[in-house]
């Protein structure tokens, strides 16, 4: 199992930023742009805005939808701005207690999952970076098995009843304690991009291994601690999965589970502040609006601080061992 | 290591030398363990008869009583059949889409339009299953939605026939960006002075990327091809089971969702065992299949 994907990028990332100008099209000394590569340029660039639009724009509609007249988005005259500006689909959205509920929750199991996940995976991707570690290859492979082949919903159901985290916190939080594929990302990149000489250096100052790994390991892995948290944090803030099969109180569901409810369900809680039916009406599809915008938010917001690691983290993960 | 020596002492100096790197990776084994090979020793439930209070490995031997039921279920045609479809377009297509979408990123020449393309195209990949099927619903509603408006008065979520389309198409507009990544990073690691040569031999833009782009990230498509087809029958749960609906039923069903009917709405343990195995089995055989395949064909495999 030594195929590596992407020779070249698995030393130094940093190659994925090849300047504009390192590329011959783009170099603005050469006068000579044929009349192909002209057209070329032209396609790519009507391609290129045509798939921004077609990504950007249903994400652009629900935020200008969300805090338009409901009745002008419904007859199709909000399209590129917001028309009739409220905020009452919002206000109906706060007042509403189950979505602060699931958010919550959501908070709770997020945090607290993606705690215990870089708690576990961490130290374990380290010490199976270690090649003089020989059992590795046994624990990789057990690992690695475990995402091909499973034992199943029903064995899994029937465990969690058996150990008593069905219907509690825990069951968000401890089954998906480890992830083979992130821990295999996060092993490659202490393979690949930790020198070794460091550890030797270590080694005749008499640093043991897990001096090593907390006191140089880790503050030289930045990258890819904050790709493998936004990862699992991502994972746990949008698992719909366990709060449906696994969770039975109301007062436990995390945020997606609300949002079912609300969204596709179409529970929407409108009447808790006296309005009439149609009125109610009027805004449910607002509110649907707002609710998405609301649950996903914190997200795309921590997201462009994210951003410039992507690339780095998913080039390793690439490096299969 | 001293080379001689009993097991027992090797084995001690082992431990003694590496305990700290043990109880580095015990936890995770611990997790492992417990969390998915216990499951695994479960699943004879699928030739068992359940009984609540023996547990996983209790109840009296059945063999393959579930497994003929399965086949013999009049189910299971149709279910075969949607699984397959519906798997097999979102393989296709979700394989091809990112690979041309990199190939066109990789065209853009400033790093600054570039970057923002990624940021855009990576962003719908973070938004929960729950929340798409909410916006497809939103906006295929007739009448009053988005697109809805213009595709006439009956629902297209409740034609059976659309479910696939609509099930791909999404799934490839949400996904298409973040998977381009790997092929973007492969594509980076391109000789320049590759693109050179070729352009003093007289190469035209899409020679380019046919003669230099397209072979350097040939390895890595096998690879993923490889990965993807070792879940040809995992249609994800949560996504048909959100869009399912009455009237679109004998196309949504599959066999994750069908499993889940069977085995937490109506308490058939064993049955919803067997279905689950079934599912896994032909998954691994695919994904054999495929290995064997690409091993011949371009020495890329992964085992």
């Amino acid at each position: 199992m030594t195929s590596t994907i992407l020779q070249g990028s698995s030393g130094q990332p940093e190659t994925s930023k090849i300047s504009g100008n390192d590329i011959p099209w783009n170099k603005k000394t050469k006068q000579s742009k044929t009349l192909s590569d002209r057209i070329a340029d032209g396609l790519i660039a009507v391609l290129v805005v045509a798939i921004i639009l077609v990504v950007l724009y249903p994400l652009w509609f629900i935020v200008i939808a969300s805090f338009s007249d409901p009745t002008k988005v419904a007859i199709g005259e909000v399209l590129t701005l917001p028309k009739g500006t409220n905020f009452t689909g919002y206000t109906k959205i706060f007042a509403d207690s189950r979505i602060w509920t699931g958010y919550k929750n959501t908070l709770i199991y997020a945090f607290a999952g993606t705690a215990l996940n870089m708690v576990v995976t961490l130290p374990a991707a380290f010490a199976l970076s270690r090649s003089e570690f020989k059992p590795r290859r046994v624990i990789m492979f057990l690992f690695t098995f475990t995402m091909f082949f499973g034992g199943g919903l029903i064995p899994s159901y029937l465990l969690y009843k058996q150990i008593g985290i069905l219907n509690s916190m825990w069951v968000f939080i401890l089954p998906g304690a480890v992830s083979v594929y992130n821990l295999i990302i996060a092993r490659s990149f202490f393979e690949t991009s930790i020198p070794e000489e460091l550890h030797d250096a270590a080694q005749i100052d008499g640093m043991s291994y897990i001096g090593y790994f907390v006191r140089i390991v880790l503050p030289l892995s930045s990258a890819i601690i904050a790709v493998i948290a936004l990862y699992y944090f991502v994972g746990h803030w949008n698992d719909y999965f366990t709060g449906l099969i696994y969770i039975r109180d109301a007062s436990k569901q995390p945020l997606q589970n609300v949002l079912q409810s609300i969204l596709l369900a179409n529970q929407t809680n409108s009447n808790s502040a006296g309005m009439t039916a149609v009125a109610a009406q009027r805004f449910a599809e607002q509110i649907k609006y707002g609710v998405i915008i609301v649950s996903t938010l914190p997200l795309l917001v921590m997201y462009p601080f994210l951003q410039k690691y992507f690339n780095k983290g998913v080039m390793i993960g690439a490096v299969k061992g | 290591m001293p080379k001689h020596g009993s097991f027992i002492s090797r084995l001690g100096e082992h431990f003694k030398r590496y305990w700290q790197l043990w109880l580095m990776v015990t936890p995770a084994i611990c997790f492992i363990g417990l969390f998915a090979y216990v499951p695994m020793y479960g699943v004879q439930l699928a030739f068992r008869d359940f009984v609540p209070s023996k547990g996983l490995a209790g109840g009296p031997w059945v063999g393959l009583k579930y497994f003929r039921q399965f086949l013999e279920s009049p189910m299971f045609g149709n279910i075969m059949k949607n699984t397959i479809s519906i798997s097999l377009w979102t393989m296709v297509m979700g394989f091809i889409a990112p690979i041309i979408l990199a190939l066109l990123i990789n065209q853009i020449g400033s790093t600054k339009v570039k970057g923002f393309v990624q940021t855009i195209t990576y962003m719908p990949h973070f938004i929960s299953t729950v929340v798409i099927v909410a916006m497809i619903n939103i906006f295929l509603t007739p009448g009053t939605g988005l697109l809805g408006r213009f595709l006439g008065d009956t629902s297209l979520l409740g034609n059976p026939n659309l479910f696939t389309p609509i099930y791909w198409i999404t799934e490839v507009w949400q996904h298409v960006g973040w998977n381009s990544i790997i092929y973007l990073a492969a594509l980076s690691s391109v000789d320049t002075a590759l693109y050179e040569a070729a352009k003093v031999d007289g190469a035209r833009r899409f020679q380019l990327i046919r003669y230099v782009d397209i072979p350097t990230i040939l390895p890595t498509c096998g690879i993923l091809l490889i990965l993807n087809m070792g879940s040809v029958l995992n249609v994800g749960f949560e996504k048909v089971f959100l869009m399912q609906n009455a009237l679109n039923l004998s196309s949504s069903e599959v066999i994750s969702t069908y499993t889940y009917k069977i085995g937490i709405v109506s308490n058939q343990f064993s049955y919803s065992t067997a279905i689950g195995l079934f599912n896994t089995l032909i998954n691994f055989v695919f994904l054999v299949i495929a290995n064997t395949i690409s091993k011949r064909v371009s020495e890329t495999s992964i085992f």
